[in-house]
């Protein structure tokens, strides 16, 4: 029993083609894949909206000036 | 060299290790500026002169006996058998020279010197800014050219006995080069303690900023860029089953990994990159877009899918490496709270627990795969794997790096005094640079003066 199906070397390798873990979840691990991308996406714009309301917040103008003085 | 094509398998496979060993060099440049940047300013020609350095002393002490360990230690000595016969890759072997009749050793040798260049670097970053060279250099050599090169007998050769007995299996080094090195690196911090001010009276830590956010990023993203050559360094590029001699049979050549295990390039091609993301993103969130910890959280992701990288699919791969991430990140400010260790670039966290994490991973996602091509060998599983991932992050890493600490902590030869680390370590050095400064631009007046 092992999780590719490859239990030894003793093959001729003309005869083997995919070797990773698991074959058979492939539509499931696109699935997990995207859902793991889009919630980056949802996260990430949670981030930056609460950076930027901080960044409102906290606005100085003397600040500012320094900033824009300094490009 | 019997036929043509024998020929053409040699050069190739003589060019293809050169080639790797070149790009390799960029993981050092990028260690370099990692460090200075994350050193601060009246700390870091000390610190970059502190991580150069270590490359001449590895280079000898690696050429003299660190090669000898590799091919004289697969079994132990005295787990499964007795000293290996590593004569031919030896000081004073006719191979390690000029020889027409022999042009893979010295790649080969470069190869793995590059790897322990890497190994001492991951510990440099870690001590900075209060670790004498003197103590360094020892502990570089030791890591560099000893204790990585030991473990990499016994888990990273194809006849190593924790390969044949364990059934180990980290293909890209989780273990084999980061578990050990940042146990090393750990075993060093809880002797040397932590940098002046780090700390607060209630134990509470400081946030060390570094000098040049901007020079620690693009040393980071030039280790990345070395890791690809990392990576094609680990396999065997091409190798036909004749040669191998083990259970494959037909006439197919393949690529290989360090244990002649059959994978491809295009394998590694897709793991790393998708690793490299999964790392990154999952870095990115858990950190709130640390620039420093989004970067280093795409190393831990590599980090931790490389022991399977040879054989895991691509999105398994995101996924392991993004869990590494998180560990990377949560791990590394628990152990600075609870333990007060002051891990000044979060190298044990992303080379040291990643590592370990990634080994251990590989255990249940590759369960029951074969090791080797050899008969005999245990197949991979999850007790080989945790156990061989604590030989390599503590048996050889942290222990021996405690121990050594003591004794030199012991004979005041390991950390600066404290005079010196306020001061600066480039106190003495910025004195001779202003007072040349100051020479230059009298005599400059002078001759200024002169022309009126």
């Amino acid at each position: 029993m092992s999780t590719n199906g490859m239990e030894s070397w003793a093959v001729d390798l003309k005869d083997v083609g995919a070797i990773y873990p698991f074959q058979g979840t492939e539509v499931i691990l696109v699935i997990l894949g995207v859902a793991f991308w889009i919630a980056f996406h949802v996260m990430q714009a949670k981030v930056e909206a609460g950076e930027l309301k901080d960044a409102e917040r906290d606005f100085n103008a003397e600040h500012s000036q320094n900033s824009i003085d300094r490009y | 060299m019997g036929s043509n094509i024998d020929a053409l398998t040699t050069v190739f496979t003589e060019f293809y290790y050169w080639v790797t060993v070149v790009m390799m060099f960029l993981i050092h440049v990028g260690f370099c500026m990692y460090e200075v940047g994350a050193s601060r300013r009246r700390n870091h020609m000390h610190t970059l002169m502190k991580n150069t350095m270590l490359i001449p002393l590895v280079t000898i002490t690696f050429f003299f006996f660190g090669w000898w360990i590799y091919w004289a230690f697969p079994n132990g000595p005295g787990f499964i058998g007795g000293l290996e016969d590593g004569s031919a890759n030896a000081a004073w072997s006719p191979t390690m020279a000029t020889n027409l009749s022999d042009r893979i050793t010295g790649v080969f040798w470069a190869a793995f010197l590059l790897f322990s260049w890497t190994a001492a670097s991951i510990v440099s970053g870690s001590v900075i800014e209060r670790i004498r060279s003197t103590a360094f250099w020892i502990h570089a050599v030791l890591i560099g050219s000893v204790f990585w090169i030991i473990d990499a007998a016994w888990g990273w050769h194809y006849a190593g006995w924790m390969v044949k007995v364990l059934g180990y299996h980290d293909a890209y080094a989780s273990g084999v080069i980061h578990a050990i090195a940042g146990g090393y690196a750990l075993g060093v911090l809880v002797v040397l303690g932590p940098r002046l001010g780090k700390f607060a009276a209630d134990g509470t830590p400081r946030d060390i900023p570094p000098h040049n956010p901007w020079l620690v990023t693009i040393g980071l993203f030039l280790i990345y860029t070395g890791f690809w050559g990392f990576y094609a360094a680990c396999n065997v590029p091409i190798i036909s089953p004749e040669v191998i001699d083990g259970q494959i049979t037909g006439v197919t050549w393949t690529a290989t990994n360090i244990y002649l295990g059959p994978t491809t390039l295009g394998a590694i091609t897709f793991n790393f990159l998708m690793s490299l993301s999964g790392g990154l993103l999952v870095a990115y969130i858990v950190s709130k877009g640390d620039a420093f910890w989004t970067y280093s959280g795409g190393l831990a992701g590599i980090i931790t899918a490389s022991a399977g990288n040879d054989l895991y699919h691509p999105i398994q791969a995101m996924f392991i490496a993004g869990f590494g991430a998180y560990c990377a990140y949560k791990l590394h400010y628990w152990v600075e709270r609870k333990f007060k260790i002051d891990d000044a670039v979060g190298a044990v966290a992303v080379h040291g627990y990643a590592g370990f994490i990634g080994v251990c991973i590989a255990g249940f996602m590759l369960w029951g795969q074969p090791s080797s091509p050899y008969e005999g060998y245990a197949a991979i599983n999850p007790l080989g794997q945790f156990l061989g991932a604590v030989i390599m992050f503590g048996v050889l890493g942290f222990v021996p790096a405690f121990i050594v600490s003591k004794i030199m902590a012991a004979r005041g030869m390991l950390r600066i005094p404290a005079k010196a680390e306020l001061q600066g370590l480039d106190h003495h050095s910025e004195l001779a640079y202003q007072a040349a400064i100051d020479d230059v631009r009298e005599a400059e007046r002078e001759l200024a003066a002169a022309q009126k």
